[in-house]
């Protein structure tokens, strides 16, 4: 009888194993449940432009002329958010493709190549860095890195370049954190067979370390634009913040976060000025899932 | 070409780029702390902030910041924890797991203001909890998450697969395993992740403007009562950051030395964030130690 | 590990548990609670004086948040808040049903345009200076200084301040497309940092690393607002509902008495209702 019970009743493993995995799939969905929220208050608020205020999708992404609680020539409101969707994706793409390779560079010297103790250093320094406000970043960049490229360029110095620069220095400690937290995970037996056969470090470095990293560099990488693609403040002070087309590098224009952040306060929700604002948070939304999309699909390819 | 010479070559460009990496953040730092530490006085880390005199300091600010921060880990760290361990151990490799990751990241994408306002209607106005820290600890929450999930996540894929493996042929539970093992052996790169997650919390301030509030009213530091309005404790007071108030004094404020309550706040930042580093560097290694018993 | 979590778990659920009950408390005694909110500009002054006013009043707990003019009206439209704090008319805001809400004026706020020391230039005509900000003078020598490029730095679409600049130096012309920040002190700092920029602020951001100009020789001074000689100026709102606690009557009386318009409102760089000689509309007509 008592046999019969221990056999049928769930062992101790058992229900530790059912506690655990409750507990964990708890968390998990209330991620998910957060996400979701956040997600359909953005979705909602950000539809009502087309489906409240009737602006039309093609204008809203292929106009330039923005100014919401105007309305324009043609009698109806400008709302052509097509220079901030292209600052706002140069700006991105520029200062995460000039990022990576140092990330990449300090993430092996921290993990292969390094003395053990300046990898700390160096840990702590990028530590260090993440904690500072945004608004530091901006004041730096206004006052030392706008007149170096109004010096070197010409122009007044507001513009994507400085942007890009700014941002430089504020996804660089996340994607290399990251990048190290990948390169870490690579399995250690990997890198010795390599090396035991005869392959350089580099060689072992490339061709096995970095291989097996890449999906987890690939997502440093998208941390890291998505940090660019959200930061508001630091930006709107080195890019000029000025709603136009950007000509080139040097000229003074304006990203969708920008825009969001200095225009909020000012509007009344329900209003198109306001709810357009919110539409440029869902083409942020969109634009960083295609960026995503992306950046896998590549991964996928890149893969052995 | 030669591939020794490659690798020579190879070294040689990754030792140049962290040396310009090292050079610039360097600077940076040097650069900030070079500025502020000056300002920095008894007088300015223990008297409160003035909005129109000279010589205000940054007491409230900087409690405010610590135990924001005490808060917001309190929060998030036990759903990141749970979360990171269901995508690292438990998650099925299929499309759902997938779409999870992907809105995760794009959660990390969005603009801090606009997190700052879901919050501000949802918590703030709605949930009754007002311009709190609370509220602002829960706005932080969203911020921390991706990043400390994912950085969770990392470090337990990382541990070994033969001590799973060992784990489970004892007879262990997975969830044993897990906790027992796996866990302890991840402490290091949990520890990075959370003081990444921490500096986020030092350095916000566009979501705390309509969640924690950026005004400091009168707190007393003798009052341990919970509930109390005017106790230090009181998760839902107003609280202005230290972030907050570089902001404002840098945006709207009009003291005369603003400037150096500028770069002065900013230094405090950094020694600040240093401090804790190496505060939860060591909790890290006597945990590990303690638990992996590798003394 | 577990003892941490298992620590961490009740940590938050009696933080919650307390987060609950003091909520509880809260909504039920909100009547000895009075949240302003909105303008950023406004908030230092209604702040100072709240902090003054509780010291006398130990049971009432007001709470001042910025967040934006728009942000304080909308709030107290869905009545969110008890004041919403703004830098423009209600009138003037769209989206807001201005009949619904009271407007309490409790200060005038000087507004002066600003250049970069550079230029060369003191004084302006006001036709010029709307020349510049349309786009129609672009060099700083057609206007008597040194040859410079002229940069024009805007203010935010909707803000008070470009608002208050518009409706009295723009005549109805638009004004070009440029820069635009939103904050006094960002403003300040890159007037002061490029070369040939112009902009304008609130007579208490000028300080020696800029410029102010003068208007047709008359200087940027508050008591060339009070007479009016001085045109661009606006007031500071606290707006409210038509019904309100005696609480928030009381507050806001004291706002508008002489110890806060005498002491705070000078010491904070804006000019007392009171001194003022004349009085302006919501659609920027001068009433006596």
């Amino acid at each position: 009888m008592e046999i019969n019970k221990k056999i049928l009743m769930p062992s101790k493993e058992t229900r530790q194993e059912r506690f655990g995995r409750t507990l964990s799939f708890i968390s998990i969905s209330a991620i998910v449940v957060l996400v979701a929220l956040i997600l359909y208050f953005i979705i909602s608020k950000g539809i009502s432009t087309f489906t409240d205020n009737h602006v039309n999708l093609w204008d809203f992404i292929s106009r330039q002329d923005w100014s919401p609680s105007t309305i324009g020539k043609d009698g109806k409101p400008e709302v052509g958010a097509l220079p901030m969707i292209v600052t706002s994706f140069s700006v991105t793409f520029l200062s995460a493709l000039l990022a990576t390779p140092f990330a990449i560079a300090a993430g092996i010297y921290m993990t292969v190549i390094g003395p053990k103790k300046s990898r700390g250093f160096l840990q702590t320094v990028i530590e260090l860095l993440v904690g500072i406000p945004s608004v530091v970043y901006g004041f730096i960049g206004l006052t030392i890195i706008v007149p170096i490229v109004r010096t070197l360029f010409g122009g007044t110095g507001f513009g994507i370049l400085s942007a890009t620069l700014v941002l430089f220095v504020m996804v660089l400690p996340t994607i290399t954190s990251l990048t190290v937290d990948s390169l870490n995970a690579v399995p250690k037996h990997l890198s010795e067979a390599s090396l035991a056969l005869g392959a350089t470090r580099w060689q072992t470095i490339y061709k096995v370390i970095l291989r097996s990293a890449t999906p987890g560099i690939l997502t440093a990488i998208i941390f890291g634009m998505a940090r660019a693609f959200g930061e508001a403040l630091a930006v709107q002070m080195v890019i000029g913040n000025a709603i136009l087309m950007p000509k080139n590098l040097i000229t003074p224009s304006s990203t969708l976060t920008s825009q969001l952040t200095t225009g909020i306060g000012n509007t009344v929700m329900g209003t198109l000025g306001n709810n357009a604002l919110w539409s440029l948070a869902l083409v942020l939304l969109l634009m960083s899932l295609f960026f995503n999309i992306l950046v896998k699909l590549i991964g996928k390819r890149g893969k052995f | 070409m030669n591939p020794k010479v490659v690798n020579k070559i190879a070294t040689g460009v990754i030792y140049g780029l962290v040396i310009l990496v090292v050079a610039i953040l360097a600077a940076l730092i040097g650069y900030i702390l070079v500025t502020g530490v000056p300002h920095i006085s008894w007088h300015f880390l223990t008297s409160p902030a003035q909005s129109f005199l000279a010589g205000g300091g940054i007491r409230d600010q900087l409690f405010n910041s610590i135990y924001l921060l005490v808060l917001t880990l309190i929060i998030s760290f036990p759903i990141a924890l749970g979360a990171g361990i269901y995508l690292a151990e438990y998650a099925p490799k299929n499309w759902f797991t997938e779409i999870i990751k992907t809105t995760i990241e794009v959660l990390s994408s969005l603009p801090s203001v606009v997190v700052g306002l879901f919050c501000y209607l949802l918590f703030v106005v709605q949930m009754r909890m007002g311009f709190s820290i609370l509220s602002g600890a829960i706005a932080l929450t969203f911020f921390n998450l991706p990043l400390l999930t994912r950085n969770i996540e990392t470090s337990l894929e990382s541990v070994s697969s033969l001590q799973r493996e060992a784990g489970l042929s004892l007879g262990l539970s997975q969830w044993k395993t897990i906790t027992g093992i796996i866990l302890p052996a991840a402490v290091p790169g949990i520890i990075t992740g959370i003081i990444l997650s921490a500096g986020r919390v030092f350095g916000e301030a566009a979501a705390l403007i309509y969640t924690a509030g950026q005004s400091a009213p009168f707190v007393d530091y003798t009052n341990w009562n919970i509930f109390s309005d005017t106790s230090f404790l009181n998760p839902l007071r107003p609280a202005e950051t230290l972030a907050v108030h570089i902001w404002k004094v840098n945006s709207e404020g009009i003291t005369p030395d603003a400037n150096a309550i500028s770069s002065g706040s900013s230094a405090v930042l950094i020694i600040v964030i240093l401090l804790f580093n190496i505060f939860a560097h060591w909790i890290g290694n006597r945990l590990y130690k303690k638990m992996t018993s590798s003394k | 590990m577990i003892k941490i979590k298992k620590l961490a778990i009740m940590t938050s659920a009696v933080l919650f548990a307390g987060t609950v009950l003091t909520a509880c408390g809260v909504s039920s005694a909100s009547n000895d609670k009075i949240t302003a909110v909105g303008s950023t500009a406004l908030q230092p002054l209604v702040e100072e004086a709240a902090n003054d006013y509780q010291k006398e009043h130990k049971n009432l707990s007001i709470t001042v948040q910025g967040g934006g003019s728009g942000t304080g009206l909308s709030q107290l439209q869905s009545r969110a808040v008890t004041i919403g704090n703004s830098d423009v008319f209600a009138e003037n805001q769209k989206g807001i049903k201005s009949k619904d809400i009271v407007d309490h004026q409790v200060a005038v706020v000087g507004i002066t345009p600003v250049v970069n020391k550079g230029v060369g230039v003191k004084n302006i005509s006001m036709k010029n200076l709307q020349k510049i900000f349309e786009g129609k003078i672009t060099n700083w020598k057609q206007v008597g200084g040194k040859n410079l490029p002229i940069e024009v730095i805007n203010r935010v679409k909707g803000s008070g301040t470009r608002n208050t600049f518009e409706a009295n130096v723009m005549d109805g012309h638009s004004t070009i497309k440029a820069q635009e920040q939103d904050s006094n002190g960002t403003v300040r700092r890159i007037i002061a940092t490029t070369p040939g920029a112009i902009s304008y602020l609130s007579f208490s951001f000028v300080d020696k690393t800029i410029q102010s100009l003068s208007i047709d020789n008359v200087k940027p001074t508050d008591k060339n607002v009070e007479t009016n000689a001085w045109k661009i100026w606006s007031y500071e709102h606290m707006y409210t509902a038509k019904k309100v606690s005696d609480n928030t009557k009381k507050f806001l009386a004291y706002m508008n008495s002489a110890e806060v318009q005498k002491g705070l409102v000078k010491k904070l760089g804006y000019i007392s209702i009171s001194d003022m000689k004349v009085k302006k509309d919501a659609n920027n007509k001068v009433i006596n």
